[in-house]
């Protein structure tokens, strides 16, 4: 009987070969589209052929600067993430906060509720120039963008997240004798922490682009000011070794985060 | 006055009329079953006894005390669902119900290992003692609603209130949940209030199974009027009233 296609479900082998598929076919068509150019013209430099990547990989990750004699990758990659880090945790522990109070007290989500959803329509990237001018050109104003972009979305998360709390145990929790403060620390905290680590790797992706945005602007260190600095030499190859580099880091730190929340918070169920 | 008192109580939401005119008078140590179609204001009036709402008029009182403006420590709640903490160990679902009276909900020390000691012998009693480390997520409905109502009479409630605590069991633990909490109620001799769907359950556990149901239907406009307590029945001796003999007589008593 032929089975209907929601049904079908590929076996071991096949998964694996599924997944590594479309990686296999991007790098080859890439390579085709880089041999198609490069026979045109030997010298082009948009899309470098893979080997070449390759070996610029190896120098960057390995060569120091000719003149300070620092290997730049390393310090760029430092730094970034220092500013990434840095953001996403004030960030992260503003929404915490502010969510467990929107969501468990009435009289802030009167107060907060509305102004966090029109505060959150604020386009980050239109008030980095005010940043610039208020917090200097330092690392300052690169963890602010990081924090006004990501926060809001945090602090709607978050609050959301509590107020979906079933009643049934916000009310227990209360015939149990629990004051407030109580019902905050024991059943709504514990409650929205994996939640919280959930929505730090969705905003993962944003606090890259606003870390990136801010780098290429103004900076002297950093991945971002890299990838913008090389592009006036149009080197493909670098700014290429670089984005594979920030996709990598990006991948690594998602999946230790959802490491950390299946160890921490087993009750929670398995999630994406 | 009786323990339970309630007194004239009416409760709309907005101008649709949920229950009016509700009157009980409940002893200490009753089990009362209370009965209904669904949407006649049974849960309503089992929120309103556990002050999870206030009524729109009237009181109720327990044991003479001033009507609560909040659930407390005097009223116990067992729910169908969502009925215990599954962020929390089994063992930590019974110790949260002393630990939650602290300022910041944790007790320290002695008093920790104290209560631990208490919660397993609270797990023993109520067959769980084997799963003090596991999760609820890992335990059976019944299993969960037997750690639910340890944990509600670990906090020593005046009134234990149950919201179709058996409602999502199969019949054969249905029955074993029976027998534990008659077991339960006989030796607390605690006053409990138990909402159920099931006929045949609340008259075995109930000493009264009060009815609620609309006395006054119009036709045009079903939500006119709010439901009300219609019946009362005594359902100690199997349901049959008028069994026990209330004067000293000196008619021979088999022995």
């Amino acid at each position: 009987m032929q089975m209907r296609l929601i049904n079908r479900r590929p076996g071991r082998p096949l998964t694996v070969f599924l997944a590594l598929l479309p990686f296999v076919l991007a790098l080859i068509g890439y390579t085709i589209a880089s041999e198609i150019r490069l026979a045109a013209n030997p010298a082009d430099k948009l899309l470098p052929a893979p080997g070449t990547i390759i070996d610029t990989a190896v120098r960057l990750f390995t060569e120091g600067d000719r003149r300070s004699g620092r290997i730049l990758l390393w310090h760029d990659t430092g730094v970034s993430l220092m500013r990434l880090a840095i953001g996403v945790s004030i960030a992260a522990i503003i929404g915490l906060v502010t969510g467990l109070l929107i969501g468990l007290l009435p009289h802030v989500r009167a107060a907060l509720g509305i102004f966090v959803a029109v505060l959150s329509m604020i386009p980050p990237l239109a008030i980095l120039p005010i940043l610039f001018i208020v917090f200097g050109l330092g690392e300052v104003s690169k963890v602010v963008l990081i924090v006004i972009g990501i926060t809001p979305f945090l602090i709607r998360d978050m609050s959301q997240r509590v107020i979906d709390i079933p009643t049934e145990l916000i009310v227990k929790g209360q015939t149990l004798g629990a004051s407030s403060m109580v019902i905050a620390l024991r059943v709504a905290l514990p409650q929205i922490m994996p939640r919280l680590i959930q929505a730090v790797r969705l905003s993962l992706g944003p606090a890259w682009l606003f870390l990136i945005a801010a780098e290429a602007i103004a900076s002297d260190l950093g991945l971002g000011y890299r990838i913008f600095l090389v592009r006036r030499y149009l080197a493909m190859d670098v700014i290429l070794t670089y984005v594979l580099w920030i996709t990598a880091l990006a991948f690594l730190i998602d999946w230790a985060l959802r490491t950390l929340s299946r160890r921490l918070y087993p009750w929670a169920g398995e999630g994406l | 006055m009786a323990f339970v008192d309630v007194e004239n109580i009416f409760q709309s939401y907005g101008p649709r009329p949920i229950i009016e005119r509700v009157n009980l008078a409940v002893a200490e140590g009753e089990f009362i079953s209370i009965v209904g179609a669904s949407g006649c204001g049974k849960s309503t009036f089992l929120r309103l006894l556990l002050a999870e709402e206030r009524p729109t008029r009237g009181t109720i009182r327990i044991d003479g005390a001033e009507p609560a403006l909040e659930p407390g420590r005097e009223r116990g709640i067992v729910f169908q669902r969502y009925s215990v903490f599954p962020h929390m160990t089994v063992r930590d679902n019974i110790v949260a119900a002393e630990a939650f009276q602290t300022r910041w909900g944790f007790l320290g020390g002695a008093g920790r290992r104290a209560a631990r000691d208490r919660a397993q012998e609270t797990l023993d009693r109520i067959g769980l003692g084997h799963m003090g480390a596991a999760y609820p997520a890992a335990l059976s409905g019944g299993m969960q609603q037997r750690l639910a109502i340890g944990q509600a009479l670990t906090a020593r409630p005046r009134v234990l209130l149950l919201d179709e605590p058996f409602g999502a069991l199969d019949p054969g633990t249905r029955i074993a949940m029976h027998d534990f909490l008659m077991e339960l109620q006989r030796e607390t001799r605690m006053t409990v209030f138990m909402v159920t769907h099931d006929l045949e359950e609340g008259f075995k556990l109930g000493d009264r199974v009060i009815v609620f149901d609309k006395p006054r239907w119009d036709p045009t406009d079903p939500n006119a009027y709010g439901a009300t307590i219609t019946y009362d029945f005594d359902a100690r001796n199997g349901g049959i009233p008028f069994q026990t003999i209330q004067e000293d007589t000196h008619v021979l008593q088999p022995v």
